[in-house]
């Protein structure tokens, strides 16, 4: 479903990716786990098609998303840092508008069953400004489920979910694996990326230092196995 | 609909929806334009035939100076939670997104423009009137030029730290063609002589509205995806 090999990126003289290789199949999750400045999110910038890379090659369900990344970003559902959330508009406008852009089904009532499903149906009319940051991340999941992608890049997904949030996403995260999906998160929590990940990956200094199937994989000797081969950040960098 | 034209329509009416409940744009743009004609007011005098030769510049340069701060924040709500990002990810054309934010702000422009309009027929005393059916050609004209250019530089500039500076120092001198035609046309319009004697100016705004448009609608998605 996802398949990158050698992904590279610098910005300058700075490599953020190096090398990256990684499979993830149809109906399976990875964790993607590592220190801050790690790389993480470039790496899920370049298999959303947001960032190209400087150099490797990426497809996305059978798709080249180097060559033809619409084709691509139809297949994705990235729910970044930001949540992509207009502060001025409502919840459902919100929802209106991400499903109009992407040529999706933007009836009231689809709408509705979507923000029902995360439980915001309740301030469905209310501006997203005055929404905490948790209600943000799931407005940023109704919009991901308004239509039907085959693969889900989710940056820190579980930040600022309530307990009932936190097992909503896995319970869906879940679902959307046996359907067939595949799932990319980046996250620092282990103990929820082991919940519902299959395999979990370290990276530190843009490399891929560990790839281990999730199953048998204890939370306390991931943390072993994190503190063991991440690496300090070079002078300067964050 | 065609999707194409749905994803005009709804970036337009995410761009007046959000203008409309912040009014951010709006309240700013018109005590600018108020202020603008006070300064005016004060810094002309009443002498009549100097107010009516500079009166068309007068005009326009309230207009630009209204559209480039109206302009200049195009983009302001895509910079909140990453919704830039969500533009550049969502597949298809991307000049539907051009489109749309042109469209927004030639309505928020031109609503502006027909306040100062308005208010600057009562401070000059200026017959509207009499012009009112060649200002009713050379406004759509000359804001569509702003706009046009004004949307696309807006996108250049939006993740640029020094924006405020740099947007103006961009767009001002792209937009001579269109202030000259404009202010020329205007000039003959507020004179009461048919739009005709306007002929080439017109032509020129038309022509420029046209390449800017034409600019913009091919190189907006290389200026989105960065």
């Amino acid at each position: 479903m996802i398949s990158a090999a050698g992904l590279r990126k610098a910005f300058g003289p700075m490599v953020v990716l190096d090398g990256v290789s990684l499979d993830v199949p149809a109906g399976q999750c990875l964790a993607l786990l590592g220190p801050n400045g790690a790389g993480k999110t470039t790496l899920l910038r370049v298999l959303a098609t947001v960032t190209r890379p400087t150099a490797g090659r990426l497809r996305i369900d059978g798709v080249d998303a180097l060559r033809d990344a619409d084709a691509a970003r139809l297949r994705i559902g990235m729910v970044a840092h930001g949540s992509y959330v207009y502060e001025d508009l409502t919840a459902v406008e919100n929802l209106r508008f991400w499903g109009a852009m992407a040529g999706l089904d933007t009836s009231p009532e689809r709408l509705r069953e979507r923000l029902q499903a995360v439980e915001l149906d309740v301030v469905a009319d209310e501006r997203a400004r005055t929404f905490s940051s948790g209600m943000k991340r799931r407005l940023a999941l109704a919009r991901v489920t308004l239509g039907r992608p085959r693969v889900l890049l989710l940056d820190e997904p579980f930040t600022g979910l309530d307990r009932r949030g936190q097992k909503w996403l896995d319970e869906f995260l879940l679902a959307f694996k046996a359907g067939g999906g595949a799932v990319v998160l980046a996250t620092h929590g282990f103990t929820s990326a082991l919940a519902v990940a299959d395999r979990a990956i370290i990276l530190s200094g843009g490399r891929l230092v560990l790839d281990r199937p999730a199953a048998g994989l204890g939370r306390d000797e991931l943390h072993r196995l994190y503190d063991d081969l991440i690496e300090a950040p070079p002078v300067g960098r964050p | 609909m065609t999707a194409y034209a749905r994803r005009v329509g709804i970036v337009l009416w995410k761009d007046l929806l959000v203008e409309r409940r912040s009014k951010e744009s709006l309240n700013a743009l018109f005590f600018f334009g108020l202020l603008l004609l006070f300064l005016f007011q004060f810094s002309l005098g009443p002498d009549r035939a100097r107010l009516e030769s500079a009166l068309p510049g007068m005009l326009w340069l309230g207009f630009v100076l209204a559209g480039l701060l109206g302009l200049g924040r195009s983009f302001l709500a895509e910079r909140e939670n990453d919704c830039w990002e969500g533009l550049v990810l969502t597949a298809g054309d991307k000049s539907a997104i051009y489109l749309g934010k042109l469209a927004a702000n030639v309505c928020v422009m031109g609503a502006v423009e027909l306040v100062i309009l308005v208010l600057f027929g009562l401070f000059f005393d200026v017959d509207l009137g009499r012009a009112a059916a060649g200002l009713a050609v050379i406004l759509p004209l000359g804001t569509l030029g702003l706009a046009a250019v004004g949307t696309l530089f807006a996108a250049v500039t939006a993740q640029v730290r020094a924006r405020e500076l740099l947007f103006p120092v961009l767009l001002l001198p792209v937009q001579v063609p269109v202030l000259l035609a404009t202010v020329s046309a205007t000039q003959v319009a507020l004179a009461g002589q048919p739009l005709g004697d306007a002929g080439p100016w017109l032509r020129l705004l038309a022509g420029a509205d046209l390449v800017y448009l034409i600019i913009g609608l091919l190189t907006f998605e290389f200026v989105l995806e960065g």
